[in-house]
């Protein structure tokens, strides 16, 4: 934002008196821009009639109310909002931050963690919070975890990420479906296929810049969900595979109720299909507890220095000495291993894999809890999973806007509009990300938190 | 031969609509160095807006002549989309500009999911077809010409045309290669650089709203999903003519129009995108700069 005082729209200073003359001629030109944009696609609503022909239908209320808010908002915004954010931005370069922390902040992670193993009990194993919440979150928060290897450590714009996942499903599904083998083998054989494909797919194109890497990378994804829909022989097209063998505890116990070692049977209880969900439910926590784990323990190793060195400047980089190559192939694979891992979890728990679940949407859907938690840190990865992901599923738990908005109305429809605006809004308000902050692994004399404006990007 | 030459035929109408779509990405690459990729999806609204507009006009005036209703449809489809671009530019760009390099990047992304999105809402996820407008059909040496591709064909090049000239010989355009060149010096020199970055995505746009246009009288229906594929593809053309150059753009988006159709025509019709996207990863790896692009020279 350096260029904000330069714009001829910047909030007047402080001390200055709102000026709402300007503030009115300002409302008037965002009311009639708004007008224009949605005059065509609020105003009038294209339908079907019974013939099966286009007829359209007015809606000029709901349009003038789009023009209100627009017009309204941008007065305040002149008027009083932006006088007030200046003089708050003014009071808080002054203010000292204090380095003390509370007892919740130094061990919050430990709570956090405890809490996460606590939760099925907290809810009292109720499916919808377990499996629709729980579970849900945490297959994003694994894979945000390994894309921010790559995004995030190493500084390699990834759209195509959701292939990895793909490969590590379709591993699973097809290798369980033809050889019979169990969760516990083809869990890492998925994760090893994918660090493979991330190899194959990463040597030709990493030497590319970052947008176009971003570019090279979509196209490998969508040339993968492609192949899985046309591969019909083998991938059974848009069809899917279906009726994919449930994970088991280590042969010890199942879930398949038909099983000889069905878990109610072991253990002599009632059969319940809770008990799967409550298995998985702490089998992606452990996944994902994995996950950071492993980057937590890389990032203090020299190839996560070196991924860490790439992403601020690659040209210091290779002048030092590193193997750039050699260092992008390795975050590209490590990534796409836990992408493989995630998806052959996503196969075992849904027992239904089909190219619809690997579209670019997903890809796009991971970078964006990646980016808005701030790229790098694993708490803020975590959190804008739980925004994001929980606040989507939370839409459909809102069923007293039907009250306010009509019988008609469905919150779902809106998931992934209100996402995307999230998107944009957090990227212009916090470029860097809820946690912005990174805390360098090397350090001289004392560690210190460097505010993520002063860091830059390199050409990874 | 005559399959051939007809399939060339279609690849160069498909190709024309690409080109337009592909010179939006190839100016906002030139001169702001960014990605913009919501442009497919203002290709999207394009489509939309000139389906609403013809709904408009039908329903005022049943028998109106195809060229006028064609003419408001792009009119209405440039006006719109030029102001929804510019809109984008200055809510959800400009503040991003001189941020981390990624950032205009993912805002774009997000800025392509909620503008699918809203359409998918405000105008329902159904397919959206139209009656054809066009329908004549010309036999040229065995080779079936519909009247719409000539319209497709002829159209472009009138844009092209009248966009050389603004590019080369106006004011404006010559701001425009100022701030391509060197954004700072431009500044320096008096060039309103924000107002050419803005006029710059209002021109991009209103081509990807001709191209929208084109693209519903051409398959006669449009859907909020429309904005994905050929704006990725528009973006490949891009790349392969060499971006930041518009007679690349150009160039491109006939030879991705071209091979696609062939490619459809003589392998396999469900690869043809794998095909695309193929090409597109070729490019980047072995010629970055594409056919007509300068090599980019990075500076320590």
């Amino acid at each position: 934002m350096a260029s904000n005082n330069t714009r001829p729209d910047a909030p007047l200073p402080a001390n200055q008196s709102a000026d709402y003359g300007y503030a009115l001629k300002e409302a008037m030109y965002a009311g009639l821009i708004t007008l224009g944009m949605f005059v065509l696609f609020i105003g009038l609503k294209t339908d079907q009639n019974i013939r099966n022909e286009l007829i359209l239908v007015p809606r000029w209320g709901l349009l003038a109310i789009f023009v209100i808010i627009a017009a309204v908002g941008r007065f305040a915004y002149i008027a009083w909002l932006g006088p007030a954010m200046a003089s708050g931005k003014a009071a808080k370069s002054r203010k000292v931050v204090s380095t003390e922390k509370s007892f919740l902040a130094q061990h919050w992670t430990k709570l956090a963690i405890v809490f996460l193993f606590l939760y099925p009990a907290l809810v009292g194993g109720s499916l919808k919070w377990v499996d629709n919440f729980g579970i849900q979150i945490l297959i994003y928060v694994m894979l945000a975890w390994g894309l921010n290897i790559v995004v995030g450590l190493a500084g390699l714009l990834d759209l195509g990420y959701v292939a990895f996942y793909a490969v590590g499903a379709y591993s699973y599904a097809l290798l369980s479906e033809h050889l019979g083998l169990s969760f516990w083998l083809l869990l890492p054989m998925a994760g090893i296929l994918s660090a493979m494909w991330g190899i194959i797919l990463g040597f030709p194109v990493l030497r590319l810049r970052g947008d176009y890497l971003a570019i090279v990378t979509l196209a490998f994804g969508e040339i993968i969900r492609l192949v899985l829909i046309n591969w019909t022989e083998v991938t059974k097209g848009t069809f899917g595979i279906s009726s994919i063998k449930k994970a088991d505890f280590f042969g010890w116990f199942t879930f398949n109720i038909a099983d000889p070692n069905y878990i109610g049977k072991v253990f002599d209880i009632a059969p319940s299909g809770t008990y799967y969900k409550i298995f998985l439910y702490y089998l992606i926590l452990l996944l994902a507890l994995l996950t950071a784990f492993v980057t937590l323990r890389l990032r203090k190793m020299p190839i996560g220095r070196a991924w860490e060195a790439l992403r601020e400047d690659e040209v210091a980089c290779r002048s030092l000495g590193i193997n750039t190559t050699n260092t992008k192939l390795t975050a590209f694979a490590t990534g796409a291993m836990f992408g493989g891992f995630a998806g052959s979890f996503f196969a075992a728990r849904q027992g239904f894999v089909s190219p619809e679940s690997f579209i670019f949407l997903e890809s796009a859907v991971i970078l964006a809890i990646v980016v808005l938690g701030g790229m790098g840190s694993l708490t803020g990865i975590a959190i804008a999973a739980v925004v994001m992901i929980g606040g989507t599923e939370i839409l459909r738990e809102l069923t007293f806007l039907k009250a306010i908005f009509g019988e008609g109305f469905t919150p779902e429809l809106y998931r992934m509009l209100l996402f995307g605006v999230a998107m944009v809004m957090v990227m212009i308000w916090k470029p860097r990300g809820f946690v912005g902050n990174r805390t360098p692994t090397a350090f001289l004399f004392e560690r210190k938190e460097v505010s993520g404006s002063f860091t830059t990007e390199g050409h990874g | 031969m005559e399959y051939f030459v007809q399939q060339l035929v279609n690849g160069l109408t498909l190709g024309s609509i690409y080109g337009l779509i592909a010179i939006g990405y190839t100016m906002v690459y030139g001169i702001i160095g960014m990605i913009n990729f919501a442009h497919g999806d203002i290709f999207m609204l394009g489509g939309f807006s000139a389906l609403i507009a013809f709904l408009v006009l039908t329903s005022f005036w049943a028998g109106i002549p195809v060229v006028l209703a064609l003419l408001i449809m792009m009119l209405v489809g440039m006006l719109t989309c030029g102001l929804w671009n510019w809109t984008i530019e200055r809510v959800a760009y400009r503040p991003l500009r001189g941020s981390f390099r990624l950032a205009p990047l993912i805002t774009a992304i997000g800025m392509s999911i909620a503008l699918s999105n809203f359409v998918q809402v405000s105008q329902g996820p159904r397919n959206k077809p139209i009656p054809p407008l066009v329908q004549q059909n010309f036999e040229v040496f065995g080779i079936n010409i519909s009247l719409k591709q000539i319209v497709i064909v002829v159209i472009t090049t009138v844009l092209l045309a009248i966009f050389w000239y603004i590019v080369n010989k106006t004011p404006l355009g010559r701001a425009q290669r100022a701030c391509e060149q060197d954004r700072k010096m431009a500044a320096l020199l008096g060039v309103d650089v924000d107002r050419t970055i803005s006029i710059t995505f209002v021109m991009g746009a209103a081509l990807a709203a001709v191209a929208g246009t084109m693209f519903l009288m051409y398959y006669g229906v449009v859907v909020f999903t429309d904005g994905f594929v050929p704006g990725v593809k528009a973006f490949t053309a891009a790349v392969l003519g060499g971006i930041g150059s518009l007679p690349g753009a150009v160039i491109g988006g006939l030879l991705i129009g071209v091979i696609e159709s062939l490619w459809s025509a003589y392998f396999s019709i469900d690869y043809k995108d794998v095909a695309t996207f193929s090409i597109l990863a070729l490019v980047l790896i072995f010629k970055p700069t594409g056919v007509l692009g300068r090599p980019e020279i990075e500076k320590v």
